[in-house]
């Protein structure tokens, strides 16, 4: 267990450090990818199941998948002068990370040492309550955060297309 | 227990992400580098949960997460008009306000 997670935390830091480093955006993204499943194993590691999956549904999923669409409706300008650094293998990196967190999945597959549906079970109870128990505030103010959120991301997207037209 | 490290961890992270919001000029990497920020912020509340065995860290991780989306939304639109109003990225050129 201890050694899972000093692995996957290995991990997380190399990809990071690739992230913040790296000259071409899409790979930067595929070293974040990399770094936000690293994260969701550590919080599978620490008894957080659920934002385990929740990191990978909506951070890997959701919120990447945003911005690989900006950087493709961007283009070139997201390359500008860095393009001369671009090389073909860049991909390779983010695979191997992905395989060592890979190997480190079948590793607690197999060891049978992963919490079982009996003790997960109250434990996502328990959040639920909490949620909508004293943190009820919380959750309408994360709705009214979401709903300018939605608006503002319309507005900004909808201006760009009219000037688009224009000119 | 793996709280401490994951606390250290956490720390590195934001390290990590605060040296690359400092250094990179492309506004694209500026944004990559608060998500690394916030995914490090969310490690240490769900560190935390774990070392007390309660069930905040991981509800906070939940408006974390709320907060994320909203925000990449937004700051993603505004990279959009950005890059279509002065054609580059850098963001050494957005100095219309003379700051």
């Amino acid at each position: 267990m201890e050694m899972l997670f000093y692995i996957a935390a290995a991990v997380t830091v190399l990809a990071t450090l690739r992230v913040i480093t790296h000259v071409h955006a899409v790979h930067a993204l595929l070293y974040l990818v990399v770094t936000l499943i690293a994260l969701s194993l550590i919080f599978y590691l620490l008894g957080a199941q659920f934002a385990a999956a929740l990191e990978i549904i909506i951070y890997g999923g959701a919120i990447m998948v945003l911005f690989i669409f900006v950087v493709m409706l961007l283009g070139p300008l997201a390359v500008e002068q860095e393009r001369t650094w671009f090389s073909l293998s860049a991909w390779v990196g983010p695979s191997i990370l992905a395989l060592v967190l890979l190997g480190e999945v079948g590793y607690l597959i197999a060891s049978g040492d992963h919490p079982t549906m009996a003790v997960a079970e109250p434990r996502q109870k328990a959040i639920s309550i909490a949620l909508y128990g004293p943190y009820i505030i919380g959750v309408e103010l994360a709705s009214m955060l979401l709903l300018p959120g939605l608006i503002g991301a319309y507005h900004l997207g909808r201006r760009l297309s009219s000037e688009a037209r224009s000119c | 227990m793996l709280s401490t490290p994951a606390l250290v961890l956490a720390i590195i992270l934001f390290g990590l992400g605060l040296i690359g919001l400092l250094s990179r000029r492309n506004i694209l990497y500026m944004l990559l580098s608060l998500e690394i920020m916030l995914n490090a912020a969310a490690l240490a509340f769900i560190a935390g949960g774990a070392r007390w065995g309660q069930v905040d860290g991981e509800i906070m991780f939940l408006f974390i997460l709320t907060l994320a989306a909203a925000e990449v939304s937004v700051a993603l639109g505004i990279v959009l008009q950005l890059s279509h109003r002065f054609r580059t990225l850098d963001a050494d050129a957005f100095c219309e306000m003379r700051g």
